[in-house]
């Protein structure tokens, strides 16, 4: 098993504010992670111990590596901040487990926000 | 998880799992869905009739942007035989309107409508950034909610439009529910939630998204890839609202239903006879003639506090009282003669050759 795997990930819909003011980015995450997200560079995964990266992880990782300000705006409780929209793949995350999914290698996952202004 | 297919069409991948009804469907029996809605919310509330001007309240935002795709999609398919214009509102907002403006600027081009921009400043004669300077970040938003409402139906006046058309969605009516309910404001809860509303002399008003959901909305711009501008305005949030936003959001995670719930919940108010014989009769502004609930209308109000350097004239009673009683007390000039005020409201113009409208980009 490989132990990176590459994805895409942006934002939109004013979330990219939060995040450097650029909308896309490519990540290399590793392919085994902690049950806890934690999300640590150093952290080591004991044999059998760990879980396939999973969204719930890329959440946590970009809120403690890539996000620039007020991270009450991103993340709440392990997961989105409601009215933020994830996609994966281009789908709705509700119809791919959410947090749960695995992520593979080269998948493209959408972060939109819905709070700001019509 | 295996892909699963739509629970329409049963053929393509579904996409998108749909907050109202938890249906999960693919990308074109989306749009397909959305539209048919809004045409049905059209169509049972008649709001249209064949050779209607309709000016859409167009802000660059994801809403305006959605509605003006979907009006011009509608009017199409379904030969409603509307005119339909593109109406904006400048406040005069540096960094934030003049970047959404552009949007719309494109919008133009790209769905074939006349835009008309009617600015703060060439109506009241002040734009957001002065008066923020002059009022600070407090009580801004109160300006900028009364002049935009009345600018629109002066800018509609100026198409020479039957109606106006606005982005409002689902949440935007639920949260004013919301708000309605917890400001006690039974006026407002009263008629917050009807789908048209009209003034004694002003233009109709109606809400085309008011059973759409947000969630929607931004799912159609996202795989429409429409053009939308997003950026919170520069200038402190109606922090009311905000709450009232938050703790819907917090709701819908929980039940989606939430949502189109509190809507049918406002609608089912009943307000009793004696409470809406205490509500103000509907009158018009003796300065500038726009419906209004006093003698002098709340924009006339706010600039003449604006003119005269007091700005909590229109805000608090309190101020208006005091405008007026250094008026009775001769302390200030009572009503400069050189006061700027608001252009006389004409509901038609009587050339409709006059129309300015903005060149395409």
């Amino acid at each position: 098993m490989e132990s990176t795997i590459s994805i895409k990930v942006e934002f939109s819909g004013g979330l990219e504010l939060l995040f450097d003011n650029k909308r896309s980015h490519e990540l290399a995450l590793p392919a085994v992670v902690p049950l806890n997200n934690d999300t640590k560079k150093d952290v080591v995964v004991a044999e059998g111990q760990g879980k396939p990266a999973d969204v719930a992880y890329l959440i946590a990782y970009l809120r403690d590596h890539l996000l620039q300000e007020r991270a009450e705006l991103f993340e709440e409780g392990g997961t989105v901040r409601p009215g933020i929209l994830v996609l994966v793949n281009d789908t709705d995350w509700e119809l791919e487990g959410e947090g749960e999914y695995a992520l593979r290698d080269g998948d493209e996952i959408v972060f939109i926000s819905t709070l700001h202004g019509g | 998880m295996p892909p699963r297919p739509c629970a329409l069409c049963a053929k393509a991948k579904a996409m998108i799992k749909r907050p109202k009804t938890g249906q999960q469907i693919c990308k074109d029996c989306f749009f397909y869905v959305f539209e048919t809605e809004v045409h049905n919310t059209i169509t049972e509330a008649k709001l249209f009739k064949p050779g209607d001007r309709v000016a859409i309240g167009a802000s660059g935002g994801k809403d305006s942007t959605v509605l003006a795709y979907v009006m011009k999609a509608l009017n199409e398919r379904y030969n409603y035989g509307l005119n339909l214009f593109l109406l904006s509102i400048d406040e005069g907002i540096t960094g934030y309107r003049d970047d959404s403006l552009e949007t719309v600027k494109r919008n133009q081009q790209q769905y074939s409508m006349p835009l008309k921009i009617l600015s703060y400043e060439e109506l009241y004669g002040w734009t957001m950034d002065r008066i923020v300077s002059q009022v600070g970040r407090k009580n801004n938003c109160t300006f900028c909610g009364v002049f935009r409402r009345q600018a629109l139906d002066r800018g509609a006046a100026m198409l020479s439009v039957d109606h106006i058309v606005t982005g409002h969605n689902a949440d935007d009516i639920a949260e004013t529910v919301l708000m309605n309910i917890m400001r006690g404001d039974i006026a407002r809860l009263g008629r917050c939630t009807a789908i048209c509303t009209q003034g004694e002399d002003t233009i109709r008003r109606s809400k085309p998204f008011k059973y759409a959901y947000e969630k929607e909305i931004v799912m159609y711009a996202y795989f429409k890839k429409l053009d939308y501008f997003s950026t919170e305005c520069i200038y402190s949030p109606d922090a009311y609202r905000g709450h009232a936003r938050v703790f819907l959001k917090d709701l819908e995670a929980v039940r989606p239903s939430a949502i189109i719930d509190i809507i049918h919940s406002g609608e089912a108010f009943e307000i009793k006879e004696e409470i809406k014989a205490t509500q103000k009769v509907q009158q018009t502004c003796t300065r500038c003639g726009y419906m209004s609930s006093n003698a002098l209308c709340k924009a006339c109000t706010l600039l003449e506090g604006l003119e005269r350097g007091m700005a909590n004239a229109g805000i608090t009673d309190r101020g208006t009282k005091q405008l007026r009683m250094q008026d009775a007390a001769g302390e200030a000039s009572p009503t400069p003669d050189n006061l700027r005020t608001i252009p006389f409201f004409e509901l038609k113009p009587t050339s409709t050759t006059m129309i300015c409208l903005e060149p395409t980009p």
